[in-house]
């Protein structure tokens, strides 16, 4: 097999404390693709990665980056991956330059291949003025921006990138995923994740959706939109839910579903919006309730999350 | 094994060593210095210590300031990066099988150590003043003494470094380090103990015990001293233990 699957997490499960990270996750990675992991918080994206990049013994299944059995040939996967934490541990008892040139040689770069490199990273994420400052005095923002120098240092073929754009202002999450598109198109593969669908569907050729360590989808995020039925999601809040009020605006025309979430609550897809609103209050008036909320949402991966698991990303 | 990743690693902490060259040494031989000056200059001078005392408490400072010197430079970086700022998770990414990466803290712990016994020994000399008699005759015997202590002070380090709390620091002073210095017969002989029968036979777990002992056999073998095979066996043995044992927190550390 050639560069065939870049990162393959076949049926890696991890069991910490009877805690179950990750069940029964399978997904597989091409070659020159951004891949991206969608989840709320605590879905398993940090343990998937944590197992791809040698960090985290899988309990059971297994794990492959291009050739190689993650756990049987650790030191292999390592040559072809870079990483960028979810929380920057850069080398706090060296400078901004020293982190990319000792980090070059931990890789076998000659000397002066590690300056030129180093040189060049500095440069193209707007750190060259700080190079020689030892990073106490660093921001968050240009922390993460190193941390993702220092994963290019050595050229991996697989970039990992954990929580990529957290904490960072508009400015550098655009500076980041110009460089992120760049390094792509360069051959090489990127594995980030984040719980920001925007920039999932902005950045990424293909997305899996995990919640609670399960695959819930994985496609384009045009086909994974397209999944949704109906496309629009119209949240109603009503004083009450009786069942012949979801029945009647499920047979509302243009509704492909109607379903009862919480009390009170309703979940309308859609495949218009606004336009059904007047259809909505007659049918409310019909049932003798009030309406306390009305919510639209246009197609989005935020909806497909919502509509698989009940809860929103952002919960 | 990726030679050149180990030694990428290595001359990463002897770079940032030699950045903080002055705090460490004043960090971890400023004390052993204090004691030095009250006991072998102050009391001697005074009158309230024999003069021999000098020649019998170098060897012994010559020994805490190694252990401790080292193990101090092998276990405060491994609490914070391992704890705090997670910086190790770099060099657990390099190219190499992570145990290299202990055993090179190790040896890096035993330049600083070797380092440190090389300092102490003329400064220790100058706040003496006169009267320090040292034997030459044993030279070799020191240099392999020198070699097992900076090696146990520095798989010291590795273990406290991947057991303690970044909270316990202060804790590990005082509860693993402090009596380690007291009952390690650095102050005086073993032989001293004579008269404590339980406390001479307890001290014997104390693997400081073998370092102090054996400068003294090495560089004042007039003084009482452990026989050699003890003292060779002695040291042998908390190398294999604390190696073994370090190593072995170290892989719980390093993998989640």
């Amino acid at each position: 097999m050639a560069f065939g699957a870049a990162a393959r997490g076949a049926k890696s499960a991890k069991t910490t404390y009877e805690v179950v990270a990750l069940d029964d996750l399978t997904l597989e990675v091409r070659a020159g693709e951004i891949f991206g992991l969608l989840g709320p918080n605590g879905a398993g994206k940090s343990t998937t990665v944590g197992i791809l990049t040698t960090r985290v013994k899988p309990t059971h299944g297994h794990a492959w980056v291009g050739d190689f059995n993650v756990w049987e040939r650790r030191v292999d996967v390592k040559r072809l991956i870079g990483v960028v934490p979810q929380r920057p541990n850069l080398d706090f008892a060296l400078t901004a330059r020293e982190v990319l040139t000792f980090h070059g040689a931990y890789f076998g770069l000659p000397s002066a291949e590690r300056q030129r490199r180093a040189d060049a990273l500095l440069d193209r994420f707007k750190l060259r003025d700080r190079a020689n400052q030892l990073l106490h005095g660093f921001s968050g923002g240009m922390m993460q921006r190193l941390s993702i120098a220092r994963a290019m240092m050595h050229d991996p073929a697989v970039l990992f990138l954990d929580e990529p754009s957290a904490g960072l202002d508009p400015q550098t999450r655009l500076l980041l995923a110009e460089i992120v598109r760049e390094y792509n198109e360069a051959g090489k593969t990127i594995l980030l994740t984040t719980h920001n669908m925007e920039e999932a569907d902005a950045l990424c050729h293909r997305v899996a959706i995990v919640d609670h360590g399960k695959l819930i989808a994985v496609g384009t995020p045009l086909e994974l939109k397209r999944s949704i039925p109906g496309g629009f999601l119209v949240r109603l809040h009503f004083s009450a839910a009786p069942a012949s009020l979801v029945e009647s605006l499920g047979a509302l025309p243009g509704v492909t579903e109607a379903r009862t979430s919480s009390d009170g609550q309703v979940d309308l897809y859609a495949d218009r919006g606004g336009a059904l609103i007047p259809a909505i209050v007659s049918a409310a008036t019909a049932a003798g309730v009030t309406i306390h909320d009305v919510h639209i949402s246009e197609p989005s991966l935020e909806n497909l999350f919502l509509r698989h698991t009940g809860r929103s990303l952002r919960e | 094994m990726n030679f050149k990743t180990f030694f990428a690693m290595l001359s990463r902490d002897a770079h940032v060593a030699r950045r903080n060259f002055g705090p460490l040494l004043a960090q971890t031989l400023l004390q052993p210095m204090m004691f030095v000056f009250i006991f072998g200059r102050v009391m001697v001078t005074s009158g309230y210590m024999p003069p021999q005392y000098k020649s019998l408490l170098l060897p012994g400072i010559i020994a805490i300031s190694m252990v401790i010197s080292g193990a101090w430079a092998v276990a405060m970086p491994l609490i914070s990066e391992f704890q705090f700022t997670k910086e190790i998770e770099d060099r657990l990414l390099a190219p190499m099988e992570m145990d290299w990466l202990a055993v090179e803290k190790v040896v890096a712990g035993m330049i600083q150590a070797l380092v440190a016994g090389l300092v102490v020994i003329p400064i220790a000399w100058l706040v003496m003043g006169s009267g320090v008699v040292l034997s030459s005759d044993h030279i070799v015997l020191f240099i392999v003494l020198a070699l097992l202590v900076s090696l146990l002070a520095s798989v010291i380090g590795l273990t406290l470094g991947c057991s303690v709390g970044p909270q316990h620091i202060g804790l590990m002073f005082s509860l693993a380090l402090a009596p380690m210095i007291f009952f390690g017969c650095t102050y005086y002989p073993w032989q001293a103990l004579q008269k404590f029968p339980v406390l001479k036979r307890m001290v014997l777990i104390n693997p400081l015990v073998y370092a102090s002992e054996g400068f003294r056999s090495a560089l004042v073998p007039e003084f009482p001293h452990l026989p050699l095979n003890w003292l060779l066996v002695g040291l042998g043995l908390f190398n294999v233990v604390f190696f073994s044992l370090g190593i072995r927190q170290f892989r719980k550390k390093a993998l989640t």
